[in-house]
């Protein structure tokens, strides 16, 4: 089995559980090598973290270039890494900028790309990924047939397990090719206090029965209860009730935590795409016709603004 | 001279139909309803805002798809797109997103652009890679995933909503952008449009005006291979209960069974 290179997304110098999950789902199909690019000081923890979920190697680069421009910088470290190292797949965390560098560093290497995908396994010609396409109608199960495997996995596409390995550092110089955007600007995003949408064990949503930004208060309220993240559909964003960055669905984030409580949202395609793949699904909705039901794992139909304030409160004497 | 514009966009099955697959593994594309991509009508809204600030643009759609794909050119010039362009070829028949990319990059080429937009993703295959893989086979700037876009001289500015923070960036024309469904409401077609569109220019290209082989694309030269499909397994019924004023008390009890309280 060959080396497994694993792209270790990082913010604020810590490793984002995503990362933790895809050196864990590479143990499966090769021994793998992190690569921590442009994380400054904080790459000696980021190493050490990555080793002790399994990384035999940690391949680091720094420089400017990584923070002042966009995307190109990793494409040109991953594709000379990669390369180096002969690695028999490459795997990266499927967010925006990730499906962007894969897709990249795929074309320079010459081989297929497989974005998305929520499972990873090995197979007798290489690793197979499955994927869930058209809103989680279907699942499919496929591999790269020519060259390298770079394949972009979902966060939660399983759960990191520790596996300590050697995480020995090899510094790398990378040759930056240019012609990408300049970064002129970052605002780093504020902290909700709240665990990150996509990679949240439990999620709770609010849609347009919320009815008003005010109205989220008390999906907020349950979510804090549960240690849980807040998602809004794509008609509560639209109305400016909360924050596109907390949108569930196909245009916004797509979620797939272990339990996923949807209130006052209906179920329109655009929604389901983003968290049909949810383990269990509860949903309290007026209309007891909504499509949403169709889904769930438990269902009630009622006014969201009487069952959640009192399955709060239900939730915070049962946790003491 | 004018700026030149292009718009890629995609035929996509209607997301409301019972979207499936063909029996060659491909995306079926006769079964369900086509349209133009919900998200590449943002592509195509943010192309014109951009002709109509600067004055002297011409903005060119262009499409790779069967016969059918021309709706979503008609589509995209209804909106007030000047000509359109169509790549259209039996070959092209299960071509993967590498292979796809190859052949836009060469229709870009033979049509000519400063500034080529995309959507930030297809609503059928969802990858969103695409903008991405063009501006490395142009050897271009990528300013993708944008919120917000202008075009200031020969500089295109720009704001990515990312994960972690939110960035501002700039690039010198020529470039690829890709724009979101937060950068501004797409119009809708006029009557007047609607009209206007059908006496428009839709140039046609096949692979060999392109230049590229048979056996490049199509689903014998596609770098990905899907070995099963399955459709996924209707989720069982789950318990719905009516609000009678204890419905609160019964989901905590329901989650305290799932042990998730």
């Amino acid at each position: 089995m060959g080396e497994i290179l694993v792209l270790v997304d990082h913010a604020d110098g810590v490793v984002r559980k995503p990362a933790l999950e895809l050196l864990t789902l590479a143990r499966r199909i090769g021994e793998p090598s992190a690569v921590v690019l442009g994380a400054g000081s904080a790459a000696a923890d980021i190493a050490a973290k990555a080793g002790e979920f399994g990384a035999a190697k940690v391949y680091v680069a720094d420089g400017a270039e990584f923070a002042d421009q966009l995307v190109v910088p990793k494409v040109d470290a991953l594709t000379q890494i990669a390369k180096t190292a002969g690695a028999a797949a490459v795997l990266v965390t499927s967010s925006g900028e990730g499906k962007e560098v894969a897709a990249r560093v795929a074309l320079r290497l010459g081989s297929g790309i497989i974005t998305d995908a929520v499972d990873l396994e090995a197979g007798d010609s290489g690793p197979v990924a499955t994927q869930s396409v058209f809103a989680a109608s279907f699942q499919v199960k496929s591999k790269v047939s020519h060259g390298t495997s770079v394949i972009t996995l979902k966060p939660n596409s399983t759960s990191p397990e520790a596996a300590p390995a050697a995480g020995a550092v090899e510094n790398v110089t990378v040759e930056f090719t240019g012609k990408a955007a300049k970064v002129v600007a970052r605002t780093p995003r504020v902290s909700s206090g709240r665990p990150e949408l996509t990679e949240a064990a439990i999620v709770v949503s609010g849609g347009r029965g919320v009815g008003a930004a005010e109205g989220f208060g008390v999906v907020e309220e349950l979510a804090d209860s549960l240690g849980a993240a807040v998602g809004a559909s794509r008609a509560a964003v639209d109305a400016g009730w909360y924050p596109h960055s907390n949108q569930v669905g196909q245009t916004g984030k797509q979620v797939s935590p272990q339990l996923y409580i949807a209130a006052g949202i209906s179920g329109a395609i655009q929604h389901r795409a983003g968290m049909q793949t949810s383990k269990t699904i509860i949903a309290i909705n007026k209309d007891e016709e909504a499509p949403i039901f169709e889904l769930v794992d438990y269902g009630v139909v009622g006014d969201l603004f009487t069952v959640l304030p009192q399955l709060t409160a239900e939730v915070k004497a049962r946790k003491g | 001279m004018s700026l030149r514009i292009v718009v890629c966009v995609k035929y996509v099955p209607d997301a409301t139909g019972d979207r499936r697959f063909a029996d060659d593994t491909t995306t079926d594309r006769e079964g369900v309803d086509g349209l133009l991509s919900e998200l590449d009508e943002y592509g195509v809204e943010q192309a014109l805002r951009i002709a109509e600030a600067h004055g002297d643009a011409e903005v060119t759609v262009l499409t790779v798809g069967p016969d059918d794909a021309k709706d979503a050119l008609r589509k995209a010039l209804s909106m007030g797109a000047d000509k359109a362009v169509h790549v259209n070829d039996e070959d092209i028949h299960g071509t993967d997103v590498i292979g796809t990319s190859a052949i836009i990059a060469k229709a870009l080429e033979k049509t000519g652009f400063d500034l080529v937009v995309c959507g930030m993703a297809s609503t059928d295959g969802t990858m969103g890679v695409l903008p991405a893989l063009l501006a490395e086979r142009l050897g271009l700037p990528q300013v993708t995933l944008l919120s917000e876009v202008s075009l200031e001289g020969t500089t295109v500015k720009g704001r990515r909503d990312g994960d972690a923070a939110t960035e501002q960036l700039e690039a010198e024309l020529p470039a690829v952008i890709s724009v979101t469904d937060q950068s501004g409401e797409a119009r809708y077609p006029s009557f007047k449009g609607i009209m206007a569109a059908k006496k428009k220019k839709v140039d046609e290209y096949d692979l060999d005006d392109l230049g590229i082989e048979a056996d490049e694309v199509g689903l014998g030269g596609s770098w990905t291979a899907v070995e099963a499909i399955a459709a996924r397994p209707a989720r069982t019924a789950g318990t719905i209960v009516k609000d009678e004023g204890e419905g609160g008390k019964q989901l905590a009890a329901y989650l305290a069974e799932q042990k998730f309280i």
